[in-house]
């Protein structure tokens, strides 16, 4: 009797089937984008440059390994941290509309690391480090500001994240008006968005960080599923809910923090990979957690491959693109959210 | 000997306002408690403090014996299970899905629910006779189905005691009944106690061995139905004139309102 129910219920061999079918499918989104740019390369000179069949000093290899490969990868690791960064946001302000771009994380992220150039901070520690600090901040004001009434009122809390956006933007701008410095010039590029600037030394910096970010979060996926039925539901169902909240933000912030750092504002992508997840699949975090963090590294690689080729050969920054799609998919779920979400 | 939880002396207050105060409280092993009292009358406070979801700022209380500071949230979870109010689902899952997270004080961290648990929620919800909507999302669900569900999730958190905060508040007549007397065979046949907080004074007074009465945070009144549940009793605590007879087929305590 009890087996009938079973396959109808998260088992591991599901959540491992079925992300391993994302990873395939992250692998040929990858192989398509190394193909795809201004310089033509074809098929086959991927594979001979992949099995390592071309001279070193080939000048196709080189734009294969030097400028594509980590520009991919980057913006594979990036939308991996941003969907899973939307998954943990919208399970425990128990909100779907909430993600780190519309909650003012990111920007108060990007205003962090404003203050880290201003400084004259390094690159490689100083501004992630602020990055941080800044994504930490906006998150326990969000808490502070809108957290008081989730569950009864989730536009509280998504008029905080426009405010906090606001404020963070007008100070970011500031900056960029009043200073001469070349640096801050080229983030006006970065604020919208930008991948161009991946470096090998950068993954190496975020990649550790973001995987077992996505563990340790992993080991939480059912207490946050019980904690999107409500926070004193999940404390009486035996989750350590204070416990779980703060580790998971401190663990979102940490990963925002960097993301922001290296690849600027980009938006959205961890409100459609989780949505579009748990229309397609399940609502279980067990799930959720692997298959929307995957799909937000197929989907910012697909935009950002859209965003360097579409206008080829100038560029868009990549979060023009995540723009472009999210913000009327933002409108819908709003519109969507009388008939489903706040029923009580 | 076999009562399994007991308060005494509790006092909790809300900044400066008590909210309850010198409460002393024992449940007894597969007994119905009735809570009575009106709108303020701590209630829903003396339930979450019987949860461990607030600690009262006096008093002790002690499941069989054991502090409840010794306690830890999963290990409390696995002594006593809450039917609150507050069921609000922003996400979909099914029937089954939620009896399930019943079983989170059972599993490990990274652990999946096994062939076991499964078994374990089934029971449940055929004890609730809810299993025919196990595959039903539960925004799909009426009040009184879903009010099944969470019983049932309450059973498969395999407590001693089961808390019940305005179970009938949302149900129709017929749901009403069946959902009292779900409780109190669940207390006959499983031996698990509940403690319930209701308006329904009648359905109360016929599916409860034992009531109090909260006034103001206190106990007004403590006993078998027929003693708490009294003309002067009524009026006192609730301030509306009753006459209370009997109900012509148990004999049970009846309120009317004049």
């Amino acid at each position: 009797m009890p087996e009938r129910y079973r396959n109808k219920i998260i088992t591991p061999s599901k959540v491992i089937t079925l992300s391993i079918v994302m990873l395939v499918m992250l692998g040929l989104v990858i192989l398509l984008s190394l193909i795809l740019g201004t310089a033509d390369i074809s098929f086959k000179d991927v594979l001979n440059i992949l099995t390592g069949g071309m001279p070193q000093d080939d000048p196709v290899r080189l734009i294969i390994f030097r400028i594509r490969l980590p520009r991919i990868l980057l913006a594979g690791l990036v939308g991996f941290a941003l969907s899973l960064g939307g998954v943990v946001f919208q399970a425990i302000l128990r909100n779907p509309l909430a993600d780190p771009f519309v909650l003012g994380v990111s920007s108060g992220s990007a205003f962090g690391a404003v203050i880290a150039i201003v400084l004259g901070f390094g690159f490689t520690f100083g501004i992630p480090l602020m990055s941080f600090a800044g994504a930490l901040f906006t998150i326990c004001l969000v808490m502070m500001i809108g957290a008081r009434n989730i569950g009864v009122e989730s536009s509280t809390i998504l008029l905080t994240g426009v405010i906090i956006n606001a404020f963070f933007t007008a100070i970011i701008m500031f900056f960029i008006s009043v200073s001469a410095d070349d640096r801050l010039h080229t983030m006006l590029f970065w604020l919208y968005g930008d991948l161009s600037q991946s470096r090998y030394t950068q993954l190496f910096i975020i990649a550790p960080f973001i995987l077992s970010a996505a563990v340790i979060l992993y080991g939480f996926s059912k207490d946050l599923n019980i904690i999107t039925t409500g926070e004193e539901n999940a404390a009486q169902l035996g989750v350590e809910v204070s416990l779980v909240k703060k580790v998971s933000l401190i663990i979102v912030s940490l990963i925002m923090g960097l993301v922001v750092a290296f690849s600027g504002l980009i938006g959205f992508v961890g409100l459609i990979v989780p949505h579009l997840t748990r229309m397609a699949f399940h609502s279980d975090h067990r799930l959720l957690i692997p298959v929307a963090s995957i799909g937000g590294s197929i989907f910012l690689i697909a935009a950002d491959t859209l965003a360097r080729t579409i206008m080829s050969p100038s560029e868009l920054p990549v979060g023009v693109i995540t723009a472009f799609l999210g913000a009327p998919f933002f409108i819908i779920l709003l519109k969507k959210r009388g008939s489903r979400w706040t029923r009580s | 000997m076999d009562e399994i939880i007991r308060l005494k002396n509790i006092g909790y207050r809300y900044k400066d306002r008590w909210v309850l105060k010198g409460i002393d409280l024992e449940l007894k092993a597969g007994e119905t408690l009735g809570i009575l009292g009106p709108n303020g009358s701590g209630k829903s406070t003396l339930l979450k403090i019987m949860d461990g979801v607030l600690k009262p700022m006096e008093g002790e209380i002690a499941i069989r014996n054991k502090s409840f500071h010794s306690l830890k949230r999963p290990a409390f979870a696995k002594e006593v299970a809450m039917v609150s109010q507050e069921n609000t689902f922003r996400f979909s899952f099914t029937a089954l899905e939620v009896v399930l997270m019943g079983r989170f004080p059972h599993l490990k961290r990274m652990q999946f629910e096994g062939h076991d648990d499964v078994e374990i929620a089934i029971n449940s919800l055929k004890a609730t006779e809810a299993l025919e909507f196990a595959g039903r999302s539960i925004h799909d669900l009426s009040e009184g189905e879903k009010q099944r569900v969470f019983i049932a999730r309450a059973l498969a958190q395999e407590p001693k005691i089961i808390l019940l905060d305005e179970p009938t508040s949302f149900l129709d007549l017929k749901f009403k009944r069946d959902i009292f007397r779900l409780i109190s065979s669940l207390c006959r046949e499983k031996g698990i106690s509940v403690a319930l907080v209701s308006h329904d004074i009648d359905l109360v007074s016929q599916y409860c061995q034992r009531l109090i009465m909260l006034k103001q945070g206190s106990i007004y009144a403590e006993g078998f139905p027929g003693k708490v549940i009294t003309a002067s009793n009524v009026e006192d605590v609730y301030g509306c004139p009753v006459l209370v007879d009997s109900h012509p087929l148990s004999g049970r305590p009846r309120v009317n309102i004049v």
